[in-house]
């Protein structure tokens, strides 16, 4: 077992400018919080930008200081000696934009009218994301990424990445994603939405001003998208029909593990989430289409891209199946783009990104050092 | 001259080279090396497809039996598919496939007319088990092994062309008796292919 990362320290950057979206509105006054780990070398030339995916933030590694026994969310695979090697590279985390974590978001207070934003923050899309990353690399004087690296929706990020700035990316790793969301995606986000927004405390948005909290919509969302995180076999192994009580209650309370479980992830979640932030980042998952501006052709769609891309995938994957995967690299085969695909054994479905498995850290390393 | 040394011979600089079946890529690393070319590896074990990776060889995994209907009409200058025709389900339609996305395509097999073989199987009344096929029959990958007149006569029926063939004895030698008399001299061979 490798050592962490260890201690770590979140940084916070204004970014220069406004930021014009891509539903027309004008963001100002940017903030955006982040980590690096590593350092950057004499010609900015091993610098990892990680993508965090929907409920992500910029805590991909490491520890911090009064809350040690939770490392980030990529604490697997960034750190020394890992799979994304901190001794090599220096890796870069932001919140994104419309975030809860720090960064400019809903909860943030807009300076112009000197309010919280609430439900009138801007829709924003991938395409915004890539767009404040970009000024972000500017600021950090990051010419060129080494590689742009995510899972799931974070797997999204570095693909268009890839395809907005090619000039910008040596190589892109493509994780657990697809080309764009089916109706069957969307419709579990929809669930999720209209469990949020039915919560009588949601308040229209505005339940900051309002002092009240959608918790019970957030954990109704976060119990939803729980399940297509995790594969159908995981859940039997990890849950299986198992009782909390080794016997039938005939009511409604926590009786089977797999409830508990489901009920402890609500909880925490809607804790720590903010609704607006949630609604915002579901519909920018529904709106991710790269052959958008190309009539739907993805090949197309690809044809800018120069960086060499890794797409991985995971068997037991049911969000963004294989399948999905391969829809990605059939496209860049087609557009005769540097494509190297992987489909790795893992029982964790959706979740499988997140863990270590052997063959998917070895090749993604691999990767990234040649 | 081995068979890396003919495959060297027969693509050109510059080329767009698929190498099905890629293992660790050691074919394409050296015609990347020598010629420059474009490469691209299919590979399904998943050892192998590591080591591609740390070679610096875009590989796709997938399993060519499931098809490769992915690989668009005449997208490589030159397809390889170097002692796997073999092991596949079903080596027509493989042929046909890799004819329809390359240009030219190298194949190299084993043959099962080598006197080696025959020899074996007429001595011992057994399935062969020799240098170049070394598996017992139950452990075998090569589930649809040919002899050279074999392969031949599927490409005729197939309306493929061939366009070179070098055989080779057991000891990677090709000589005149190996000309002549190729299927039975020949341990192995490397063919050049075209529709």
């Amino acid at each position: 077992m490798n050592k962490g990362i260890g201690i770590v320290e979140e940084k916070s950057i204004s970014l220069q400018g406004s930021l014009l979206l891509e539903s027309g509105q004008t963001l100002n006054n940017i903030e955006l919080v982040y980590e690096t780990y590593g350092e950057l070398n004499s010609d900015a030339s091993n610098a990892i930008l990680i993508c965090h995916a929907l409920s992500g933030n910029h805590h991909a590694a490491g520890v911090y200081q009064d809350e040690k026994e939770r490392p980030g969310w990529w604490d697997a695979l960034i750190g020394p000696g890992k799979a994304i090697n901190t001794d090599k590279y220096f890796v870069v985390c932001p919140n994104n934009i419309g975030g809860c974590h720090g960064s400019t978001g809903p909860s943030s207070l807009n300076a112009e009218t000197n309010e919280i934003y609430g439900p009138d923050f801007p829709v924003i899309t991938v395409k915004d994301w890539v767009n404040s990353q970009a000024k972000l690399a500017d600021q950090l004087n990051i010419k060129i990424w080494h590689a742009v690296i995510g899972g799931s929706l974070g797997g999204m990020q570095a693909l268009k990445w890839s395809q907005m700035f090619p000039d910008r990316i040596s190589k892109a790793g493509v994780i657990a994603a697809a080309p764009k969301l089916s109706a069957q995606n969307i419709a579990f986000n929809e669930v999720a939405r209209q469990a949020i927004i039915t919560d009588p405390d949601f308040q229209a948005g505005n339940y900051l001003k309002a002092g009240t909290s959608p918790k019970r919509g957030l954990r109704l969302a976060r119990m939803v998208g729980h399940i297509t995180y995790l594969s159908e076999e995981a859940m039997r192994t990890k849950f299986g029909r198992e009782l909390k009580e080794g016997k039938l209650n005939f009511g409604f309370e926590v009786e089977f593990e797999v409830e508990s479980y489901l009920r402890h992830q609500g909880d925490v979640f809607s804790e720590s989430f903010d609704a607006n932030t949630y609604l915002l980042m579901t519909k920018l998952l529904d709106y991710f289409d790269p052959a958008d501006e190309f009539n739907g052709d993805l090949v197309k769609a690809f044809e800018p891209i120069k960086a060499k891309i890794m797409v991985i995938s995971f068997t037991s994957d049911w969000r963004f199946s294989p399948e999905r995967s391969k829809e990605i690299v059939n496209a860049l085969l087609a557009a005769e783009k540097e494509t190297t695909y992987l489909e790795i054994k893992s029982a964790h479905g959706h979740d499988s990104f997140l863990f270590a498995e052997e063959r998917y850290a070895k090749g993604l390393s691999a990767f990234l050092d040649n | 001259m081995n068979t890396l040394d003919i495959i060297n011979n027969w693509v050109k600089k510059d080329s767009k080279v698929l190498d099905l079946g890629c293992g660790g890529g050691e074919i394409l690393v050296e015609l990347g090396s020598a010629k420059n070319i474009k490469a691209m590896g299919v590979e399904i074990d998943s050892e192998k497809i590591n080591i591609c990776i740390a070679n610096g060889i875009n590989v796709i995994e997938q399993n060519i039996d499931e098809g490769l209907h992915n690989f668009s009409d005449h997208s490589f200058d030159v397809v390889i598919m170097s002692q796997t025709i073999q092991v596949l389900k079903d080596p027509k339609k493989a042929l046909e496939e890799i004819t329809r996305i390359g240009s030219d395509c190298i194949v190299t097999i084993p043959n099962f007319g080598h006197w080696k073989t025959r020899l074996y199987l007429l001595l011992t009344g057994r399935m062969p088990v020799t240098s170049s096929l070394p598996d017992n029959w139950h452990d075998t990958p090569n589930i649809h092994l040919c002899t050279l007149k074999d392969f031949e006569l599927l490409c005729l029926e197939s309306t493929i062309s061939i366009n070179g063939k070098i055989g080779f004895n057991s000891s990677g030698n090709s000589n005149i008796f190996t000309r002549i008399f190729p299927n039975l001299l020949c341990a192995s061979a490397i063919y050049k292919i075209s529709k």
